[in-house]
């Protein structure tokens, strides 16, 4: 449906890519755009025509830090049942991970839905459900919608969710990397629409296009920063018209305003950022497995806790350094056997890497 | 994981709360809409049970005629 595949076009947009000459790095947030820029070879292609192409942090698996794992693997050794997305379980943290926990007899369980996390509370009343919300605007309001439904008390939510644009300004004002332009997260931007991104290309003059995710659509939308640089422009463009709307879904904006209030959050490979998290409002607290089980979480709530050792995911996330650089990448750290969360999500830089160019 | 996938509502409940959606090649699976506004025969995104949002038909359709046009103007400007 709606294929998009015009290879006579691909090498127009290329033609003229090359013909503007130009050196420039471009960041983009999203696994899939790193999955089709990788799995198509683009990344190598707009290489050869000037263009660094590199994923930030966007993979809401592999910035979780690793105190939030340690919260999770806390309350599944408490014995609560936890239900997260699949990649979620298998993230390493200090002490152990989800998946290990599971062997030794814990109640972990592989949701595709928050709705299946619900169910699970509303068959098995004597069970504490934990649902281990994690994922950037494109999820919080699966999230706030099932909690707007009163759900049962024995279920809860392990708020994880994190917001993209704070992010954004948050790499910029690091000022680790030169960053010429922002290709933005489509499925993101369908919920918020354009506009917050719009205070990033006014205050640090970089352009922005927020794009889709076949191979024709991230060449278009590099194709447009280029133009916009070129013309002196630094705006916000949006190249993904048939799914993204200026004003993105009103009605989910809605159920995550009512149920969700932002909140400062570390990333993994980054400092606090401010208002780059989101935790439930008051009216929701007895959904809040924070507040539910702060006695038990009270055990961890000072302590810091590391990355794993030799792992340089946060100077991936960061955009310092492609997954190749790591020098556990493929040895000690695969997919089968790895060592930080890039390496498991299928979202995942090093997951990404691995899976195209090392078999 | 912001994955999301097009399909195709073809049944909807009398709340409009959930929706069965073709996926093309025989895949059908239900999807919560509350967060959209759509009818049956309306393509949508589908992100972890959930539909995000309704794809504009005629945006999709006229996508790579408004590349070709895009890039024909600039070839133009030079
Ligand atoms: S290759 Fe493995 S150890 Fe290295 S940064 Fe990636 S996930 Fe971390």
């Amino acid at each position: 449906m709606f294929s998009l595949r015009d290879k006579q076009l691909a090498d127009d947009i290329i033609s003229q890519i090359t013909k503007a000459k130009v050196h420039l790095r471009f960041m983009h947030v999203c696994g899939t755009h790193q999955d089709t820029l990788v799995k198509h070879g683009l990344d190598a292609l707009l290489q050869r025509c000037g263009i660094e192409i590199g994923q930030g942090p966007g993979c809401p698996v592999c910035v979780t830090t690793p105190k939030e794992i340690e919260e999770i693997l806390l309350l599944a050794k408490h014995g609560k049942t936890i239900a997260t997305f699949g990649d979620m379980t298998r993230v390493p943290g200090v002490s152990s991970s989800l998946q290990q926990m599971k062997t030794e007899g814990c109640d972990v369980r592989t949701v595709y839905s928050i709705e299946d996390a619900l169910i699970l509370a509303e068959k098995h009343k004597g069970k504490e459900i934990v649902f281990m919300a994690v994922g950037f605007e494109t999820t919080a309001p699966t999230t706030a919608s099932v909690l707007l439904r009163d759900p049962p008390l024995n279920f809860s939510v392990l708020c994880c969710h994190r917001l993209i644009p704070p992010a954004l300004q948050a790499i910029l004002q690091m000022g680790e990397l030169k960053i010429d332009g922002f290709i933005e997260p489509g499925h993101v931007s369908t919920i918020i629409g354009t506009k917050p991104y719009e205070f990033i290309s006014r205050k640090y003059q970089v352009p922005q296009v927020i794009a889709g995710f076949e191979p024709l659509d991230l060449l278009m939308a590099v194709w447009m920063l280029v133009r916009q640089i070129q013309r002196g422009k630094a705006v916000v463009e949006n190249e993904y018209v048939r799914a993204v709307k200026q004003q993105g879904n009103k009605k989910a904006q809605h159920v995550m305003q009512q149920v969700f209030e932002p909140m400062d959050v570390k990333w993994r490979g980054f400092p606090m950022i401010p208002r780059s998290g989101l935790r439930l409002r008051k009216k929701y607290e007895p959904y809040d497995a924070r507040k539910k089980y702060e006695d038990e979480l009270q055990k961890i709530a000072k302590e810091e806790f590391v990355e794993p050792t030799g792992c340089l995911c946060g100077d991936v996330l960061r955009g310092l350094i492609s997954s190749k650089q790591c020098p556990l990448f493929g040895r000690e750290c695969t997919p089968e056997n790895p060592v930080g969360p890039c390496m498991v999500s299928s979202e995942g830089n090093c997951s990404i890497q691995y899976r195209y160019t090392k078999k | 994981m912001c994955l999301a996938i097009p399909g195709k509502i073809i049944e909807l409940d009398k709340k409009k709360q959930n929706a069965t959606v073709d996926y093309g090649s025989g895949t059908k699976r239900k999807a919560n809409v509350s967060l959209v506004q759509v009818k049956i025969g309306d393509y949508v995104l589908v992100h972890a049970g959930f539909a995000i949002q309704v794809l504009d038909e005629k945006e999709a359709l006229e996508t790579l005629a408004l590349f070709r046009e895009m890039l024909s103007l600039q070839e133009e400007e030079r």
